[in-house]
């Protein structure tokens, strides 16, 4: 099953091999990953996705609370929450294509962010399947790159996780 | 800070940070980016040095040390070589859960990354292996970090902490006022250390109700000195008690409710009781699979109560029914406050007549084949030495009062089985990591924990020669250790394995025409040596040896290389009641 964890910690030099280490280290396996300081230049935040039954799962929160530089472990997947991802990706557009992909980008609610005469680069953020969708959209168009974050979550409701 | 912070450079302030400390020894080994440290402690400091001869050995020294007295001490090495020579040490500490703080030399800041002269990085190699790791950028840091590392070893789960130190940041040019902290706090980190009071409550109920109860602890309740507390729960319910290879000395062995050691090469008696309960109560203990044989089978009708003070061991491997999360000194005592009030109550589930059903059957147990109740090896001729006959005579003639350290193979397994532990910290070994090469370094650090204590390294002659050089550290100090070398001239946990599932091939592990004349070499070393190759030498070579208290003594003890050690369970797929017992017998 897959599991969106939310991490705090450190900002320390070391905090995120540490995070990364541990996961190979005992065998499991992160799908995707971002991290970036927060308001408080002092702590990182920081989402993976990880899948495993529930026993590996409370092992993992177990394992990542252990390491010194994380403060807070929160596992996203057992609240309601909102999972976000950015992805940048660039297609060919010529001819009769250009109105046909920017029709698509129009749909998904994207936004070109580069022009040229026969490739659009185009931003597209929100939930993981629909930027799958927009992948598959684009195929026929011709994908020359893609380059996408991995999720960034946050639960919902007015309740803060933080320090 | 305050304005009459005086004026260090970074080495002098480290060297003051240890002595703020409390450090009473420093195991290490100098080099290029350490001796701005080195000239520090010439100069300013008065905490004892041990050079010894190889840096894994300044980490197994720094081991025995602080697992035979409690106390965390420093192990202090140079950048590259000398670091990655520690790694060994780090991670036999690491396994057993064993405090230390490791100072590694850095090259100079500006040229880390750019593979200069004995660069490695170091928190990169030893991330699996430590509890935490710190590199020094500033070397007004260092004060703060060294407070930092102790705390971290020395609490919660303990563990080996690592400072890289780049060799810029102890400069003797510049100089920073000086400060070391009161105490500590790290937001991101908060050990528990009492269990909860629902949890306490729950465990209690089902302990009062056990009819066929086990206590079995590890090395967490040596570690967190809980072995008072242990005592006075399992005399209060008349529960039986098993120790693993880290716990032993945990609870008294001589003590009428110790059924001796439990897993792998585990006592019969235990290892049944555990197969058998109905309810087992583990501390500080973290169901290895030396312990466990196959998970599955495992104690199929208990229930399990598992006290820990690192929540990442409990349900790890075998799923408790009972969690707690704590220190074992306070979950134990809350755990005897509870069972005391509830035996108070009229209506108590205790019941002495179950717990006596309990006993006569473990008693049958420990007359069918328990390793103290009998003699359970036979000699193959009258005057050749068994390891077992080696391990008795050691214990007769310390009286069990003796600091034993050990290697690994046949040989630890004998002196774990045959050396009564009364008392804990008494036994050193590398139960987790497994690592031969300990024994030796690990004594002196005992040594010099102890300077008048006998210290006896049981080892074999595989072992031994993995540290050989530090017999001139032994000189260097006085340290009168005494080396038992168990000489079955093999490799001989390796040969048993293969004369019981490789149809008795032995690749590899025998080397009778190179061994060394172990005599002579403890004599080049400045040492004395022994040779016993007859039973009836044994007993008067032994006491002879212990009599020369000022000296290191090896004795080289030729032993019958055909002996195993039993019990062994039986793997893959047995449970913990399928036993070898002998090379003809299983359970
Ligand atoms: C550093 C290291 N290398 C290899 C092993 C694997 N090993 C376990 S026991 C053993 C044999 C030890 O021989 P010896 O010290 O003579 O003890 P004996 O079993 O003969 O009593 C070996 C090679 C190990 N535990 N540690
Ligand atoms: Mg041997």
């Amino acid at each position: 099953m897959k599991r969106t964890l939310s991490l705090i910690m450190e900002n320390e030099p070391g905090a995120l091999s540490r995070v990364v280490g541990l996961f190979s280290q005992r065998g499991y396996n992160i799908e995707t990953l971002t991290v970036a300081p927060t308001e408080d230049e002092t702590i990182s935040r920081l989402t993976l996705t990880t899948s495993g039954d529930d026993r590996v799962l409370e092992q993992i929160t177990k394992q990542l609370n252990k390491l010194i530089d994380v403060i807070k472990v929160l596992d996203l997947t057992e609240k309601t929450h909102i999972e976000r991802e950015l992805m940048l990706i660039k297609v060919r557009a010529e001819g009769e294509q250009r109105a046909e992909v920017k029709r698509c980008v129009d749909i998904f609610r994207g936004a070109i962010v580069d022009v040229l005469p026969d490739v659009y680069v185009i931003q597209l953020a929100g939930s993981s399947s629909k930027l799958d969708a927009f992948i598959e959209a684009m195929s026929e168009a011709g994908i020359l790159e893609v380059a996408r974050t991995g999720i960034a979550g946050i639960a919902r409701g007015a309740k803060a996780f933080r320090v | 800070m305050s304005s009459d912070d005086e004026l260090m450079s970074g080495g002098e302030m480290l060297a003051r940070a240890l002595r703020d400390e409390g450090v009473e020894v420093i195991f290490g080994y100098p080099g290029g980016a350490v001796l701005h440290i080195y000239d520090a402690l010439f100069r300013t400091n008065d905490i004892p040095h041990v050079l010894v001869r190889h840096e894994q050995a300044a980490t197994h020294a720094a081991d025995g040390y602080t697992r035979a007295s409690g106390k965390i001490p420093v192990v202090l090495v140079t950048s590259g070589p000398g670091a990655t020579n520690a790694i060994t040490g780090i991670a036999t500490a690491y396994m057993d859960s064993i405090p230390m703080v490791v100072l590694s030399g850095q090259v100079p800041t500006n040229v880390i990354g750019e593979d200069a002269f004995q660069e490695t990085d170091m928190v990169g190699c030893s991330r699996p292996i430590v509890k935490h790791s710190f590199q020094v950028r500033h070397a007004s840091e260092i004060p703060g970090m060294v407070k930092k590392a102790f705390y971290l070893a020395g609490s919660g789960r303990p563990g080996p902490v690592v400072i890289d130190i780049p060799k810029n940041t102890t400069a003797p040019g510049e100089q920073y006022p000086y400060h070391y902290p009161k105490d500590v706090r790290i937001r991101s980190y908060n050990p528990t250390t009492r269990g909860h009071g629902k949890q306490i409550k729950k465990a209690a109920d089902l302990l009062v109700a056990a009819r066929r109860p086990v206590i079995y602890t590890g090395g967490g309740v040596i570690q967190g000195n809980a072995s008072e507390q242990l005592i006075a729960l399992a005399k209060e319910l008349n529960y039986p008690v098993t120790n693993t290879l880290m716990g032993l000395g945990a609870y008294p062995a001589t003590d009428r409710q110790f059924l001796g050691m439990l897993g792998m090469h585990g006592f019969y008696e235990a290892n049944m009781a555990m197969h058998h309960a109905d309810l087992i109560l583990a501390v500080g203990a973290r169901f290895d699979d030396r312990v466990t044989n196959t998970v599955a089978k495992f104690c199929p009708e208990a229930t399990i109560i598992h006290a820990d003070v690192d929540p990442t061991s409990i349900s790890k491997t075998v799923n408790a029914d009972v969690p707690i999360v704590g220190a074992a000194t306070q979950v134990l005592e809350d755990l005897l406050k509870q069972v005391r009030h509830l035996k108070g109550k009229k209506d108590c589930a205790y019941s002495s007549e179950a717990i006596d059903r309990w006993w006569t059957q473990i008693d049958a147990w420990r007359e069918a084949h328990g390793l103290w109740h009998a003699p359970r090896y036979q000699s193959r001729s009258d005057d050749i030495i068994l390891p077992q006959q080696v391990v008795e005579a050691l214990y007769r003639v310390t009286k069990g009062e003796a600091y034993v350290t050990s290697d690994v193979g046949q040989h630890q397994m004998f002196a774990a089985q045959y050396y009564r532990f009364d008392k804990p910290r008494r036994w050193i070994n590398s139960g987790g990591l497994g690592t031969m090469g300990f024994g030796l370094p690990a004594a002196m650090g005992v040594q010099m924990a102890f300077r008048d204590a006998h210290v006896a390294c049981v080892t074999g002659e595989g072992s031994i020669q993995m540290n050989i050089q530090e017999l001139a550290t032994c000189t260097h100090y006085n340290l009168p250790i005494k080396i038992i070398n168990i000489n079955n001239e093999a490799l001989g946990m390796v040969k048993q394995w293969q004369d019981m599932q490789y149809g008795g091939r032995h690749s590899e592990s025998t080397y009778a025409d190179s061994l060394p004349d172990f005599v002579k070499l403890a004599e080049a070393y400045g040492h004395h040596g022994m040779r016993v190759e007859k039973l009836s030498d044994l007993e008067y070579a032994m006491t002879e040896c212990f009599s020369q208290r000022d000296k290191l003594v090896f004795m080289d003890i030729v032993v019958d290389p055909e002996e195993h050690v039993y019990p062994m369970l039986i793997a893959p797929n047995g449970s913990m009641r399928d036993m070898y017992l002998s090379k003809t017998e299983r359970s």
